[in-house]
């Protein structure tokens, strides 16, 4: 599984992106998400309030119970900010 | 058509493009978006320069279902998207959307349903600095309500 990691995300996780083996009880969003904060204080960081982290699974907005296996390509960022100014 | 790309864009050039060689069309909307140094709050918040992040496989799906949906709901003869991404200055242009139709209320409506969507669906993260350091722009509720408008219309 390739995963990609943009902005803040990319920052405190201090990657762009990685291949990964997905451990075969990891079948959702959700279970994707616990399983990548036990990596490291830099994934725990940036999944720390998973209210501010979208997820897309092949190139696709994907929910938390959706599916995930090997073989897809799953993103993980912030909300997007295209036209934002708080 | 959908464009993603670090140059900027000639807007004539592309506006007319649109509407060469047709007699189909009646109406041409555009909008454009410029990088705004936003100095209203205090001088030490003024942007001084931003950085476009984005996702490009995703960019070009998204761009590129954004515009099949108003093409379904507007009766639209062409439509582009162009959007850049990296570092804009305050004065760059960021954004251009431009839709071609018959008759103007479908050109005029479908821009902004484009431009709407393409702020809260498109994969792309604010960066901007300024005097006090670089931060990421956070999500606006505002553009979420902006584009939710539409859910209802057609």
């Amino acid at each position: 599984m390739t995963l990609l990691y943009f902005a803040w995300v990319r920052e405190r996780i201090g990657l762009d992106t990685e291949e990964i083996a997905l451990p075969a009880d990891v079948q959702t969003v959700a279970a994707l998400l616990d399983w990548l904060r036990s990596r490291g204080d830099g994934y725990a960081s940036a999944l720390e309030d998973l209210s501010v982290i979208r997820v897309a699974v092949n190139q696709e907005f994907a929910a938390p119970d959706h599916a995930v296996a090997d073989g897809d390509e799953i993103a993980l960022f912030p909300p997007v900010t295209g036209g934002a100014r708080p | 058509m959908i464009r993603v790309q670090r140059e900027d864009f000639d807007i004539g050039a592309e506006i007319e493009a649109l509407s060469e060689g047709r007699d189909d069309v009646g109406a041409v909307a555009s909008f454009v978006g410029i990088t705004r140094a936003d100095a209203s709050k205090d001088a030490g918040d003024a942007v001084t320069a931003m950085t476009l992040e984005h996702y490009p496989a995703m960019t070009e799906k998204q761009l590129a279902d954004i515009e099949a949906e108003a093409c379904r709901r507007w009766n639209l003869t062409a439509s582009l998207i162009v959007h850049r991404y990296g570092r804009l200055e305050p004065g760059d242009r960021i954004v251009l959307v431009v839709t071609a139709a018959a008759h103007r209320r479908a050109a005029l409506d479908a821009c902004a349903f484009l431009i709407d969507w393409l702020k809260t669906k498109a994969p792309f993260w604010k960066r901007e600095e300024t005097a006090d350091g670089a931060r990421w722009v956070s999500a606006r509720a505002a553009d979420d309500h902006a584009a939710e408008r539409w859910r209802d219309a057609s």
